[in-house]
């Protein structure tokens, strides 16, 4: 899976669940800052990231994602 | 060999009656943030919890758990003499020993069978499933099963996790002999792998003769997220199971009265059940914030105070906490 499908994956889920418009969803983007996912619908956006990718997401490992891109990197690497 | 006598009781339970007491004082967001950094929007968000009720020195787990066990006797139009064992699950009680239930039953004026369960915000669930078991046996025909919580003994006012999270108050409901099904099979287990996750600090200390310093009364510490994870990705094939063990679906159901940890867990739990918008869910953690125990019994009678609680109905409840454990089954609405 390219680093680009699964940026659409995770712009779909983030709109599933915290109503996020997935055109606002680049790599650069802040999931708290920029796209106002705040901590507990991020735990619910690494489940489904789960889910849907096949990748294990520890609870430490949230609280280091800060960016798309750095979810996107690690879902690439992880799945 | 002589064999010993044995007995069996009804074949079903129900809920005959139902009672709350909800402590009188009103504590605010706005109080809880004199503590910690936090904001009242930032709880509001996070949790749904707008205000709590925490007891006052003058209201003990004992005179709350007996004040809503006297108003779920009354209500189930009964007398202590009826009651063949009362059943309290508490985590906050401040003494170890002698058992709450104990001495609510001498206040209520019985001496029927009285014990303490801890399974902290199951508790009430797993009460209903001990209750049902005991009238099966014929030990007679009706037990209570209260919940009772002063957590704001045990809250660290400094944790900017939890801090606004625990609240006071009782819940008790008269579990009577019946011709017909009123409480559904329980889907009910725990994973003590996860002990960690809430839990309370320091342990209960250990005094030696050297050593008369008055100690800290422990501090309940919560992993949010880990908790929130866990209630979102496990309990809700746990509602799912109970439904399906009862036999019914979730359009049968009227109400959905969840243990009131986090209205942000009640929204995942109603998304994945696919309620409809007909079935009225309990949100009482709003004006109540967190009881463990207490909350399932004080959400619906608070629904039925507000005329919203169909009697005759069905109900699916769950309580999931501390242990952690976990404990869900559809219930007739009394």
């Amino acid at each position: 899976m390219t680093e680009q499908e699964i940026l659409e994956g995770l712009a779909g889920i983030c709109n599933d669940l915290a109503g996020v418009d997935p055109s606002i969803v680049s790599m650069e983007k802040s999931f708290r800052d920029d796209l106002d996912i705040d901590s507990l619908s991020m735990v619910e956006v690494v489940m489904a990231c789960e889910d849907k990718f096949g990748v294990k997401i520890t609870d430490d490992k949230v609280n280091s994602l800060e960016t798309v891109g750095d979810a996107v990197t690690f879902i690439a690497e992880n799945a | 060999m002589t064999a010993i006598v044995s007995t069996t009781g009804s074949a079903y339970a129900r809920i005959s009656g139902l009672g709350s007491y909800r402590p009188s004082r009103t504590v605010t967001n706005d109080e809880i943030c004199e503590h910690i950094d936090s904001s009242d929007e930032w709880i509001r968000e996070r949790t749904g919890i707008i205000s709590r009720q925490w007891a006052t020195d003058d209201e003990s787990v004992i005179d709350m758990a007996t004040a809503a066990a006297e108003r779920a006797m009354a209500d189930a139009g009964i007398t202590p003499s009826d009651i063949a064992a009362i059943v309290i699950s508490t985590v906050s009680n401040r003494v170890v020993t002698p058992s709450v239930a104990a001495v609510v039953a001498n206040r209520l004026g019985s001496k029927a069978a009285a014990f303490d369960i801890a399974a902290a915000c199951a508790g009430f669930s797993y009460g209903l499933v001990i209750a049902e078991g005991l009238l099966r046996t014929g030990v007679g025909n009706h037990v209570l099963v209260i919940g009772a919580e002063k957590l704001s003994d045990f809250t660290n006012m400094e944790d900017r996790g939890t801090a606004f999270l625990f609240a006071d108050g009782a819940g008790a409901v008269v579990v009577s002999a019946s011709d017909e099904p009123g409480i559904g099979p329980v889907q009910w287990g725990s994973d003590g792998a996860a002990a960690d996750v809430i839990t309370s600090e320091p342990p209960t200390p250990v005094r030696s003769s050297a050593d008369d310093v008055p100690r800290e009364r422990p501090k309940l510490t919560m992993q949010g997220q880990a908790v929130f994870r866990w209630a979102v990705g496990e309990m809700t094939t746990v509602v799912g199971d109970a439904l399906a063990a009862a036999g019914i679906s979730a359009s049968d159901l009227d109400c959905f009265i969840p243990h009131q940890a986090n209205n942000r867990i009640t929204d995942a739990l109603v998304k994945y059940l696919n309620l409809p918008e007909s079935v009225i869910v309990a949100r009482d953690i709003v004006h109540m914030g967190n009881t463990s125990a207490a909350s399932i019994p004080l959400a619906m009678d608070a629904l039925r105070a507000e005329g919203r609680l169909p009697a005759g109905g069905l109900a699916l409840v769950i309580g999931f906490g501390a242990g952690l454990v976990w404990s869900a089954q559809v219930i007739r609405i009394p």
